[in-house]
C-alpha cells in the first residue's frame, strides 16, 4: 500500500517539473555531450572515412603498415616506458621517506616536491633546457635529453599518488607483520609495496600517456629529431592536412586509453593533480 | 646512518627539481642570449632583462591575455562544475552515472586527442575551428572535470540530513542549496577554482589548436620561441618573465600553506 503511494508520489513529481538537485547536472551534461562526446564520435567518423566522406579502412591500413608510423609508435612506447620507470624509481623512495620519516613534519617538504605541478610546464622545460646548456650536456644525446626533460616535468605526478597511498595505509598491518617476526625488508616487500601498487598504477596513468603524446618536450629537447605519436597526429592536422589519417591515429590512442582505464580500473579521484592539497 | 641517507636522497632530488628554476632566476639578471658562466662573468648582473620585458608591449599583452583567459575559464568551469558535481552526487540514476563517466574522459584522455576532437567539432559547426569561443570551450573541457573532482569529496563529507532539515524548516530547494549546501562545500569549490586557473595557465596543446590567429598564451608563445630559435638558449626577456612567474607561484603556495596551517593550529 505504502509502496504504491510512494510510486504515485514519484509519478506526480516527475510530471510537475519541480526543482530537484539532480537537475543541476543538466547544463554540465549537455556541455559534455556537445564538447566531449560528440567530438569523439566525429573522430571515429573521420577515422573510418576517406577524403570524400565514403566509408574506408585505408587510414588504419596506412597506420599499421607504414614503417614510419610503426617506428614512431615503438619509439614513443620506449620513451614512455623509460620515463615512467625512472619516475617510479626516483619517486617511490621520495614518497616513502615523506610518508614514513619525520622529515615531512608539517607537510613543508611534500609541498616542495609538489610545487612544480603548479608552474607552467613549458616554462619548466625551458628552465631545464637552460640548465642542461649551462652544464654543457645539452645536445649530447637527443634521447637522453628528451627523457631528462620528461622525467623533470612528470616526476611530481608520480610522487603524489604514491605518497597518498602510503600515508593512508593502515599502519597496524605493518606493526602486525613486524610482531609476527618479519624483518623490515620482508615487511616492505610483502606488505607495504603490494599495498602501494594502486598508487603506482595511478602514477603510471598520469605519466605514461602524456609522455607518449605531449610533443612539447620531445620537440624542444630532441632538436626536432625525435617524433612521438602525439607529434604524428599533430603533423596530420597541421602540416599535411590529412584529418582522416590524423583521426585514425587519435582513435588508436583513444582505444589504448580505454583499455588501460579498464585494466587499471580507472583511478582514484583524489590522486589527480593534487586535487585535495 | 639511515637518517643521513634519507636526508641526502631528498636533498639530491630537490636539487634536481630546483636547480633549473634557480638557474633561470639567476640568469634573468644577465642580459645575454647565451646561458654560460663565462658570459655571466663577462656581462655581470643587471635588471636589463626586466626593463626589456616591461617595455615589450607584445609580451605584456600575451601575459594579460593568458591571465584573462585563465580567469574566464576558471569562473565558468567553477560554476558549471559545482552544479554538475551536486547533480551527479544526488542523482542515483543512469543520467548521473553517464555524466560522471563522460566527465572522466578529458581527465585521462591524451590532450592531443581532446584538441583534435575539438578542431573537428568546431570545423563541423562553424567551418572555422579557431576562435576565442573555441579557446574558452577547450579550456573548460580540460578544467571543469577537475572542479567536479574537487567538489564531490566535500559533498560526501557533508551531513546528508542538513539539506533535508532545511527543507523541513521551510526553505525552498534553491535556498537550501545556496545557504546550506554551498557553504559546506566551499573549500572544494575554491580548490577547484585554483586548480582550474593552474590547469588553464599550464595548457599548451588545447590552446595551440583552438586559439584564434594572432592570439598567444604564454605557453604557445614560449614554445614558438623555443622551436624557432635554433640556439639552445631561451629568449632572454622570457627568462625575466619566467622568473617572475616562478617567484609569484612559490609565494602563493607558501602563503596558502602557512594560512591553512594557522587554521589547523586554531
Amino acid at each position: 500500500m505504502t509502496e504504491k503511494f510512494i510510486n504515485e508520489e514519484k509519478k506526480t513529481r516527475k510530471f510537475s517539473f519541480a526543482f530537484s538537485r539532480k537537475q543541476l547536472c543538466i547544463p554540465y551534461g549537455l556541455f559534455l555531450a556537445l564538447f566531449v562526446v560528440l567530438p569523439l564520435l566525429l573522430i571515429v567518423f573521420y577515422a573510418f572515412t576517406d577524403k570524400d566522406g565514403g566509408f574506408s579502412l585505408a587510414n588504419f591500413v596506412r597506420f599499421f603498415t607504414s614503417s614510419t608510423t610503426i617506428t614512431t609508435v615503438i619509439i614513443s612506447v620506449l620513451i614512455g616506458l623509460a620515463t615512467t620507470l625512472i619516475c617510479i624509481v626516483i619517486a617511490y623512495p621520495v614518497a616513502y621517506i615523506l610518508a614514513r620519516s619525520n622529515l615531512n613534519r608539517g607537510g613543508t617538504l611534500l609541498m616542495l616536491f609538489i610545487m612544480p605541478m603548479w608552474i607552467n610546464f613549458v616554462l619548466r622545460a625551458m628552465a631545464m633546457k637552460d640548465l642542461l646548456t649551462l652544464i654543457g650536456v645539452f645536445g649530447f644525446n637527443n634521447y637522453v635529453n628528451v627523457i631528462i626533460g620528461m622525467v623533470y616535468d612528470y616526476l611530481p605526478f608520480m610522487i603524489l599518488p604514491i605518497y597518498t597511498v602510503l600515508i593512508k595505509m593502515d599502519k597496524s598491518l605493518i606493526e602486525a607483520s613486524k610482531d609476527l617476526g618479519a624483518s623490515s625488508f620482508k615487511t616492505f616487500t610483502k606488505v607495504t609495496f603490494p599495498l602501494s601498487m594502486s598508487g603506482i598504477a595511478s602514477g603510471i596513468t598520469m605519466v605514461f600517456m602524456p609522455t607518449m603524446t605531449c610533443y612539447v618536450i620531445s620537440d624542444t629537447f630532441g632538436n626536432g629529431l625525435i617524433t612521438i605519436i602525439g607529434k604524428l597526429i599533430d603533423e596530420q592536422f597541421t602540416t599535411f592536412q590529412n584529418w582522416n589519417l590524423g583521426s585514425a591515429m587519435a582513435m588508436v590512442l583513444l582505444v589504448i586509453m580505454l583499455v588501460s582505464m579498464w585494466v587499471t580500473g580507472g583511478f582514484k579521484s583524489d590522486d589527480v593533480r593534487g586535487t585535495n592539497i | 646512518m639511515k637518517k643521513f641517507f634519507q636526508v641526502f636522497y631528498v636533498a639530491l632530488i630537490l636539487l634536481f627539481i630546483y636547480a633549473p628554476i634557480f638557474t633561470l632566476v639567476l640568469y634573468s639578471f644577465v642580459d645575454t642570449p647565451i646561458v654560460s658562466i663565462s658570459e655571466a662573468l663577462r656581462i655581470g648582473f643587471s635588471f636589463e632583462l626586466y626593463k626589456k620585458l616591461f617595455a615589450d608591449s607584445a609580451l605584456m599583452t600575451i601575459v594579460w591575455d593568458t591571465l584573462t583567459l585563465a580567469l574566464i575559464a576558471a569562473v565558468l568551469a567553477t560554476i558549471l562544475g559545482t552544479l554538475g558535481a551536486i547533480g551527479i552526487y544526488y542523482s542515483r540514476g543512469k543520467f548521473g552515472k553517464g555524466v560522471s563517466a563522460a566527465s572522466r574522459i578529458p581527465v585521462i584522455n591524451a590532450e592531443i586527442v581532446t584538441a583534435v576532437a575539438l578542431v573537428l567539432l568546431f570545423a563541423f559547426i562553424f567551418t572555422e575551428s579557431r576562435s576565442y569561443f573555441a579557446l574558452v570551450v577547450g579550456h573548460l573541457v580540460i578544467t571543469t572535470p577537475f572542479v567536479v573532482l574537487s567538489v564531490i569529496p566535500k559533498l560526501k563529507q557533508m551531513d546528508p540530513n542538513l539539506y533535508e532539515a532545511a527543507l523541513d524548516l521551510g526553505a525552498s530547494p534553491v535556498r537550501a542549496i545556496f545557504s546550506i549546501v554551498l557553504p559546506e562545500i566551499l573549500p572544494g569549490i575554491l580548490s577547484g577554482f585554483m586548480l582550474s586557473i593552474t590547469l588553464s595557465l599550464d595548457d599548451y596543446i588545447i590552446s595551440a589548436y583552438t586559439k584564434p590567429a594572432g592570439f598567444d598564451t604564454i605557453s604557445t608563445y614560449v614554445y614558438g620561441a623555443m622551436a624557432k630559435s635554433n640556439a639552445n638558449s631561451s629568449l632572454p626577456a622570457l627568462r625575466a618573465l619566467s622568473a617572475i612567474i616562478f617567484v609569484v607561484i612559490i609565494l602563493v603556495v607558501v602563503i596558502k600553506n602557512l594560512s591553512t596551517k594557522k587554521k589547523e593550529a586554531k
